[in-house]
């Protein structure tokens, strides 16, 4: 187990190398970082002095080697644009970003399982079709629009919820993570953007427990479950839901990475101050640090979760119990 | 159901926060406002950007003001002459204090300009005439240069003052850099001599703002506390100002206008803008960059006229910017160099286009290329689709290409330059002619740096003496013409083809008064609650 464990770590620490060198290669095709800084009547003289003292005359490797060498000891560099060190600025946007995040995949898990398991039940029902047209809308709209949207109706028309911003915070930990779980304003700032990041996560939830509900039902033991006299409820939830689960916690667990990658839209749409805000402005500014940084980060997430899902197959299925799991790790 | 359960939980606690939401205000005048971008640092000398360094200027001065009509005013400084060609001396506010006390006098200002001037900073650029900085006594300084220099003071309108001791005593005395992983002092705290103080900041999130009780000018705002909230989205940006979250913002999107128009309780304000926009052609190669032609059209003045006569002005600004751009004759904005007002356009005429095209030597026309940023000037996209379409119409295939204006720089520009034609907008620095005549429309000379945005490397001699006359001749009325004859000279030889200058529009709730300045700077003194 423990060497499983570390095996998968080891191959994560591959990957966020590889991902660092991909990034570094795409950088040169972003633009200059210099021009951003100066101003547009800053003399050519001035420019390749800053040039110079930043480093970004030496090579692509050069630069990158000097980057991954700094960022083995935890130093991930100077962002160009806040000039404040990268590490502490993604340590204070990643508070927010979990939050809206762990938000929204709590979300979706609380309102897509039963709702799946319902319209897998009723596929006939008037409600269960509802809900299936209303869920194709929300796999289609794009999230951007759909934030637009909720934030013209819910603060322009109706005026009942914040349209920007991450309301009141409060310093937890000894200021390690600032939250807005304990301020009414903080709650309120939290409710559409986290409809918004949930409602394609939901509807996707819903429609694949549905789906395997569809198959469950059909197979044999659950057949005999029901010619034992057990009641529906027992039936529904002890042996069809748990036996769908297993490749809703795969899916959930992929899309925790990916809602966490890809907050950057409903971000930016609420003006939440994010990760992915910082991102997305970084590209502007072609502020390289934060950007490799961020890539890195994020590849290290995808690693991580897919660890945790494959330790959750292990506590759902009984099977990898008795000694799949091992073969698995020599694979 | 245990779901239900939690989901009706989930659904009561919703209410609640809703029936206790738009929390009442106190009794305060606090006047929210929103922008683009947050202030990256509150080092007055840590960045460039014209927001921050506005925002900024609430808290910190310079020695000359920009009055709202932006001609000078006096700051921190009450006068300033020419005492001998190369020697500007600044006469200093006697009994301004900083926002922590110490009082304010020429030694700061000589360790504010020698911050400026350090190699770290990215305003050197600024103050480097500067050779030598004599204090004359506590409140009067010498400033030499090299060579005369009439517009000293016009480039010192955002070099804001810092104090010394405070400075030293927090080892700030360098600026905000990343470079050399230099993280200020400064730029996480603030002491200026401004009217505002910054009392609290979360990046990214909100810097709020209260008066300074100290300040030496006269109050005339009302405010208790600004909050200034950066929102980069537009669409957000007008929601918020809309469900009336914010009472101010800018800038306004030109299609959502209207709709604050049409909103109750908000308004849009609108002026024109100082930045001038306009095509340059590539006047200097054999054969044209991009361009199907043997030889290189754009050095005969008749096809440069046929491309300016070809494009509708007028169409652009009723279609494209809802009437919200003045038409420019010339490479600067008239509120900047009155002159430029009286100066006219060429008028839009395809067939005297078709017809210059024809002399020319070119009666079908040729194939070209422009290039143009998509998200640094106001429709600037649109703008080149529509000229695009206006060159096709007399003949000239135009292969348009536009991108992120950060790679922009890299096709437009020395060293590299990679299309025939190509889109710029251009806010002289110092808001002075000299950086126009200077950069864009002298003839490119390395060693000086004379030149250096003339990407279509056309070269006069005339101009080029002009530009050395205008940098040491200190006879206004002279000078003014001299810069005169220099536009003339690029509208008679058609070198580049002026387009507009865009327009500043800010969105405001009723209640609340601000001062808009063409410059997009926000004074918070000008501003008023009255609601």
């Amino acid at each position: 187990m423990i060497r499983y464990i570390s095996g998968r770590l080891a191959q994560s620490f591959i990957v966020m190398f590889i991902v660092a060198a991909v990034a570094f290669a795409l950088f040169d095709f972003v633009g200059d970082p210099v021009r951003q800084m100066v101003t547009e009547d800053a003399s050519q003289a001035e420019i390749e002095r800053l040039r110079e003292m930043m480093g970004l005359n030496d090579s692509v490797a050069v630069q990158f080697w000097r980057y991954v060498s700094g960022a083995v000891q935890g130093d991930f560099g100077v962002s160009y644009f806040h000039k404040r060190p990268v590490g502490v600025l993604l340590q204070e946007r990643m508070p927010a970003t979990f939050e809206l995040a762990g938000t929204s995949v709590l979300l979706s898990i609380l309102l897509g399982i039963p709702l799946g398991v319902y319209t897998g039940l009723h596929r006939n029902g008037r409600i269960a079709r509802g809900l299936m047209a209303v869920s194709l809308v929300g796999i289609s709209i794009p999230t951007f629009l759909i934030g637009i949207m909720l934030i013209y109706l819910f603060s322009v028309v109706l005026g009942w919820l914040p349209s920007f911003g991450r309301g009141e915070t409060t310093e937890v930990f000894g200021g390690a993570w600032t939250t807005g779980f304990l301020t009414t304003s903080g709650l309120r700032a939290l409710i559409l953007p986290s409809i918004t990041l949930a409602l394609f996560q939901t509807t996707m939830v819903m429609r694949l427990v549905r789906a395997e509900m569809l198959d469950v039902m059909r197979t044999d033991y659950i057949k005999f479950a029901r010619a034992r006299g057990l009641r529906d409820r027992v039936v529904h939830f002890r042996h069809a839901l748990k036996n769908t689960l297993m490749p809703v916690v795969t899916v959930i667990g992929l899309q925790l990475g990916a809602v966490i990658a890809f907050a950057i839209i409903t971000e930016s749409v609420f003006q939440w101050p994010g990760m992915g805000r910082l991102f997305l402005q970084a590209i502007q500014q072609v502020d390289i640090p934060v950007m490799s940084a961020y890539l890195i980060m994020i590849a290290f997430f995808f690693v991580v979760i897919n660890l945790i899902t494959d330790l959750t197959y292990y506590a759902i299925d009984p099977r990898l119990r008795s000694g799949a799991l091992k073969g698995n790790a020599h694979a | 159901m245990k779901h239900s359960k939690f989901m009706s939980a989930l659904a009561m606690s919703t209410a609640v926060v809703l029936a206790t939401g738009q929390g009442a205000v106190a009794q305060e005048n606090v006047l929210k406002w929103a922008s683009q971008a947050d202030i990256a640092n509150l080092d007055p000398h840590g960045t460039t950007g014209a927001l921050p360094l506005t925002i900024l200027g609430n808290v910190y001065e310079p020695l000359v003001m920009r009055a709202s009509d932006m001609s000078l005013a006096p700051g921190l400084a009450t006068s300033w002459e020419v005492i001998d060609p190369t020697t500007w001396r600044f006469h200093l506010r006697e009994g301004v204090k900083f926002q922590n006390g110490n009082d304010f006098n020429a030694d700061d200002v000589i360790f504010s300009m020698g911050r400026v001037g350090n190699e770290y900073s990215f305003l050197r650029d600024r103050v480097t005439m500067v050779t030598e900085m004599t204090k004359v006594d506590d409140y009067t300084i010498d400033f030499h240069t090299a060579e005369p220099n009439p517009i000293l003071p016009n480039m010192w309108t955002s070099i804001y003052m810092m104090d010394k001791e405070w400075s030293e005593e927090n080892s700030a005395t360098v600026p905000s850099n990343t470079v050399e992983n230099i993280e200020s002092y400064a730029g996480l705290h603030s002491n200026g001599t401004g009217p505002f103080m910054v009392t609290e900041r979360q990046p990214e999130t909100k810097t709020v703002f209260e008066p300074f009780d100290g300040w030496w000018g006269e109050r005339t705002d009302n405010l208790d506390r600004v909050i200034y909230t950066p929102i980069t989205q537009d669409g957000t940006r007008v929601a918020a100002l809309l469900s009336g979250e914010i009472d101010m913002m800018f800038p306004v999107p030109l299609q959502d206008i209207d709709r604050v128009n049409a909103n109750e309780g908000t308004k849009v304000l609108i002026q024109p803008e100082l930045r001038t926009i306009m095509l340059g052609m590539d006047q200097n190669r054999d054969v044209a960059l991009m361009t199907n032609t043997p030889t290189n059209p754009f050095k005969d003045r008749r096809v440069r006229l046929a491309l300016y006569q070809a494009i509708d002005i007028d169409g652009i600004q009723s279609k494209l910017m809802n009437g919200l751009s003045e038409p420019a004759a010339t490479l600067i904005s008239p509120l900047l160099f009155a002159p430029a007002g009286q100066m006219e356009r060429y008028p839009f005429d395809p067939e005297a286009s078709r017809k210059l095209l024809a002399e020319a030597g070119y009666p079908d026309g040729f194939r070209t290329a422009l290039v143009c940023p998509n998200n640094r000037y106001v429709n600037d996209e649109k703008i080149c689709q529509a000229v695009a379409s206006m060159l096709a119409r007399v003949g000239i295939q135009v292969d348009l290409r536009t991108m992120n204006v950060s790679q922009y720089w890299k096709v437009v520009g020395r060293p590299v330059q990679e299309f025939a034609i190509y889109m710029m907008g251009w806010t002289p620095g110092g808001l002075d002619s000299y950086s126009v005549l200077f950069n864009l429309m002298g003839t490119w000379d390395e060693a000086s740096g004379r030149g250096r945005i003339n990407n279509g490397d056309f070269s006069n001699p005339r101009i080029d003496e002009i530009v050395a006359l205008v940098e040491s001749e200190t006879d206004t009325a002279k000078r003014d013409a001299l810069i005169a004859e220099a536009y003339q000279i690029v509208h008679d030889e058609v070198y580049y083809l002026p387009l507009h200058q865009q327009a500043v529009v800010w969105g405001v709730r009723d209640g609340v008064e601000v001062k808009q300045r063409a410059d997009d700077g926000f004074n918070y003194a000008d501003a008023k609650i009255t609601r």
